[in-house]
């Protein structure tokens, strides 16, 4: 579902572009647990297999992918907290 | 007229860049061209990883705590002074009694603090070796325990010392085998993703030596409520698991201050990762786990950038470009039982590449645990 263009707007963005340790997933879990139901949290993300591993925590934790979008030097995955 | 730097946080960040700086910018503190203020909540420094220690009654909490004056340079002002807000603007900082004191360039370094209540249960039903008290109350309850399940669970994500949870379970697993109980006892680790550590190379080194060690793994498990009086612990993605023990990595936060300053969300300083400045802010740098720069919440990223802002605050200073940059070093040693560890280092560039446990590595460990204090100092 990688497009190159975002199609709604995030409420919050969590940057973990270079991100080392202990990653983009960890840090986009985070920011989960801490906004409300219905928030659409954006992460930036230079790590391809984040837009794998993204959709697959989301599928087994509830939460929506709504958006995986290609930006050239980093994905921005959009995730809907259901 | 003195150039007023402060520095707000009195940890590994905070106390290697004071001795950085007084060592940078002697003269001119000497001339009273500059002054240097470290501002901590407290009178003492405090080494956190010796908790992990304190569990299994290999070290006490005093092992990790020092007055901050026997540590720092005699040329660097030190106010036991909790500060309560920042007014980035007009360069103010607020202390919890009242007082303003006006800064020049301001470092905050603020660190990390354990917030446990975002999960219902937790603090009733839930240890933790995070803490002085919480070591202490972990390792006298380990001592009582005749057997059962212990559930290690790391919830808090971002957290200090991203390598202790596992540290923990090893040295649980070898401290028991060694006192010929292990049998006694069924251990569990659980991770909020799908593999065991947040870093791919290292959940790749851990996974096959958990499996050997007879340590059951729960993947996907990002803890949601606790329940004491029933022992179970149970994920937002729907598992529940039974405990006799329930060890925890709770949620962390940073400083009210950083939110309320405009800094940074979540008590987190929005800071280029390379130059360590906050962003929109040219007078203002943020270090260690205070700072979003995507590297370990870990003393050593912590002494590392330190380094960087010591240099780039003299450069500054004498009105010369700064040029210093954090690469993302970061060092761990990660203990694997009693008495092996292995040695990770990695930055921006360069994931980590665990190598072979060995006695050596671990009694490197801590030699290097009994040496901070030179760290600290700004010597090592």
């Amino acid at each position: 579902m990688t497009t190159n263009q975002t199609t709604a707007e995030a409420d919050t963005t969590v940057d973990a572009r270079n991100a080392t340790c202990p990653g983009p997933l960890m840090d986009l879990i985070s920011e989960i647990r801490a906004v409300d139901t219905g928030t659409v949290v954006a992460l930036l993300s230079d790590a391809e297999k984040s837009t794998t591993e993204v959709q697959e925590w989301a599928d087994e934790s509830g939460n929506e992918v709504t958006d995986i979008v290609d930006e050239g030097d980093h994905y921005r995955i959009q995730v809907r907290k259901l | 007229m003195t150039e007023h730097i402060a520095i707000v946080g009195g940890g590994t960040g905070g106390a290697v860049l004071a001795n950085n700086l007084a060592e940078e910018l002697d003269a001119e503190i000497d001339a009273g061209d500059v002054s240097v203020t470290l501002f901590n909540d407290g009178p003492d420094h405090v080494y956190k990883p010796v908790w992990l220690y304190v569990a299994f009654g290999k070290r006490e909490p005093a092992d990790g705590r020092r007055p901050l004056r026997d540590l720092v340079d005699d040329r660097v002002d030190i106010r036991d002074a909790y500060v309560a807000d920042v007014d980035p603007v007009d360069k103010r900082l607020s202390l919890a009694d009242g007082e303003a004191v006006d800064y020049d360039r301001l470092v905050v370094a603020t660190g990390s603090q354990l917030d446990p209540d975002q999960v219902p249960g937790l603090v009733a039903g839930g240890h933790h070796f995070y803490g002085e008290d919480g070591a202490q109350a972990l390792r006298d309850e380990l001592l009582a325990m005749d057997g059962g399940h212990v559930v290690l669970s790391v919830i808090g994500t971002p957290h200090m010392c991203p390598a202790a949870p596992l540290e923990f379970v090893f040295m649980l697993d070898d401290w028991l085998r060694e006192r010929g109980r292990r049998e006694d006892f069924e251990l569990t680790y659980t991770y909020p993703i799908m593999r065991v550590h947040g870093n791919e190379q290292i959940a790749e080194w851990a996974d096959p030596r958990l499996a050997e060690r007879d340590i059951a793994t729960e993947t996907m498990f990002n803890a949601e409520a606790v329940d004491p009086e029933a022992e179970t612990i149970t994920s937002m993605e729907g598992t529940e698991l039974d405990y006799d023990l329930l060890v925890a990595i709770p949620p962390h936060t940073g400083s009210d201050l950083i939110e309320s300053a405009g800094l940074g969300e979540g008590g987190w300083v929005d800071v280029d990762q390379h130059t360590l400045a906050a962003t929109g802010f040219d007078d203002i740098y943020a270090i260690g786990d205070a700072a979003q720069t995507g590297v370990p919440k870990a003393g050593s990223a912590a002494h590392y950038q330190a380094n960087v802002v010591a240099q780039r605050l003299a450069s500054e200073v004498r009105g010369q470009p700064a040029t210093a940059v954090y690469d993302g070093k970061t060092l761990c040693f990660i203990e694997t039982g009693m008495d092996a560890a292995t040695f990770v280092e990695f930055d921006y560039e360069h994931p980590p590449a665990p190598s072979e446990p060995t006695q050596a590595m671990h009694w490197s460990k801590l030699a290097y645990n009994e040496s901070y204090w030179l760290t600290a100092r700004g010597l090592l």
